[in-house]
């Protein structure tokens, strides 16, 4: 492993993007990251909350209450997006062996399992005047509430080691496994009946007004540039307490 | 075969034979797992007889009747039509016209008796004098077909 890794290190030498997958390289870029991406969240979440809230008009079957896919929708994308964005660090981690890479795993997690939380909050909140229910157990809901399970069970099994590498490992594998349920969440609407209605906005059309769905896109950037801010943060805090025996991380912390 | 190379096709391979997995049991349960039948296949008696189940479909436009927290309604996929009575208040979105989800029985009769309805609303958004356009348009047109006819 620790040969592999030194071999890795000789060859990809001399390519710029190798360069920050070293977790002392990345650390400061990570932090200018963040700072960007708070900057990008707040003004986006404001003019998309005032757009939503205060020029998009109201919708003509379900008045006011319609108001909160201005919330719902981001979070539910992003809690999709973050775990495909995890498998994806998962693989990454397990394929080359770069320590960065599980780090950034870990990271999205509970960023994630927010946004599939808050998905399921005001999905329910939204289901109670609209449907007439808080929950049905719908293909929709139901593989939304898996994948919150998914992303919980990844975070116990990340945590659950003394050795980081197993639990690197042995949670990368659920982020792997758990990425099949993401499709299946996505396209439920289509492949079975459900309550949930199918989808408003598909890659090339739209069932929205146009002032809602402009709303509805700059809430999702906000909830985008949140989710890298928060990750990043986390990235952070992650390499610190993981090279915490380094000469680097001692000198900064001094 | 490097050994970068060998855990990657180990991944991919891992993955595709799970995906073929899923989809091979989601295809097994694909009937358990539809939330409700459409009238089409209660007629069809694909629906459980005597167990609950829910039915789901559009409120037939001029069908609800009701007589205090009585209602009865007709519940149609545009291919067959299903009685449901029910007793209850009903969901705010629930309107002639629009989707709608009943949990219940179906008696001797054929009559649906429901337990529980749900509202289905689609994922159309738009202001309220938009959709009195798209309503309009629709009539015209309907009455267009209808004087083209004659």
């Amino acid at each position: 492993m620790a040969r592999t890794e030194q071999q890795s290190n000789d060859r990809f030498q001399g390519r710029w993007f190798w360069r920050y997958a070293s977790p002392a390289a990345f650390y400061p870029v990570a932090g200018r990251i963040e700072k960007l991406s708070w900057a990008l969240a707040a003004i986006l979440a404001i003019v998309g909350l005032y757009i939503g809230f205060f020029r998009a008009p109201t919708d003509a079957q379900q008045g006011e209450v319609y108001r909160v896919i201005y919330i719902h929708v981001p979070a539910a994308w992003m809690a999709m997006i973050i775990y495909l964005a995890m498998a994806f660090w998962a693989a990454t981690g397990l394929v080359l062996g770069t320590r960065l890479s599980f780090m950034m795993s870990h990271a999205l997690a509970p960023t994630g399992a927010i946004m599939a939380v808050i998905a399921l909050w005001t999905g329910a909140l939204w289901g109670r005047p609209t449907w007439g229910t808080y929950w049905v157990w719908d293909a929709r809901l139901t593989s939304t509430l898996i994948l919150f399970f998914l992303y919980v069970g990844y975070i116990a099994l990340a945590a659950a080691f003394d050795d980081k590498k197993k639990g690197d490992r042995a949670s990368a594998l659920i982020a792997l496994v758990g990425a099949v349920n993401v499709p299946i969440i996505y396209f439920s609407v289509n492949w079975w009946n459900t309550l949930h209605q199918g989808s408003s906005v598909r890659p090339g059309s739209s069932s929205m007004a146009s002032i809602m769905l402009t709303a509805m896109l700059i809430m999702t950037f906000a909830f985008w540039a949140y989710c890298v801010a928060a990750a990043m943060h986390r990235l952070r805090t992650q390499i610190i307490e993981r090279e915490a025996e380094t000469k680097w991380v001692k000198e900064l912390v001094k | 075969m490097t050994l970068k190379q060998k855990r990657l096709a180990l991944i991919l391979g891992g993955l595709v034979i799970l995906a073929a997995a899923t989809a091979l049991v989601l295809t097994a349960l694909k009937d358990n797992l539809a939330f409700f039948f459409t009238p089409t296949q209660i007629k069809a008696n694909e629906a459980p007889m005597n167990r609950t189940f829910r039915i789901g479909g559009m409120v037939e436009t001029g069908s609800v009747k009701r007589d205090g927290v009585n209602v009865t309604f007709k519940v149609t996929d545009t291919a067959q039509v299903v009685s449901v009575a029910y007793t209850g208040i009903l969901p705010d979105l629930f309107r002639e016209g629009k989707g709608v989800v009943a949990q219940g029985k179906l008696d001797a009769g054929g009559v649906f008796r429901a337990k529980e309805v749900l509202a289905k609303h689609d994922e159309n958004y738009m202001p309220p004098e938009a959709a009195s356009a798209v309503e309009q348009a629709n009539k015209a047109r309907a009455a267009a077909e209808k004087t083209l006819k004659y």
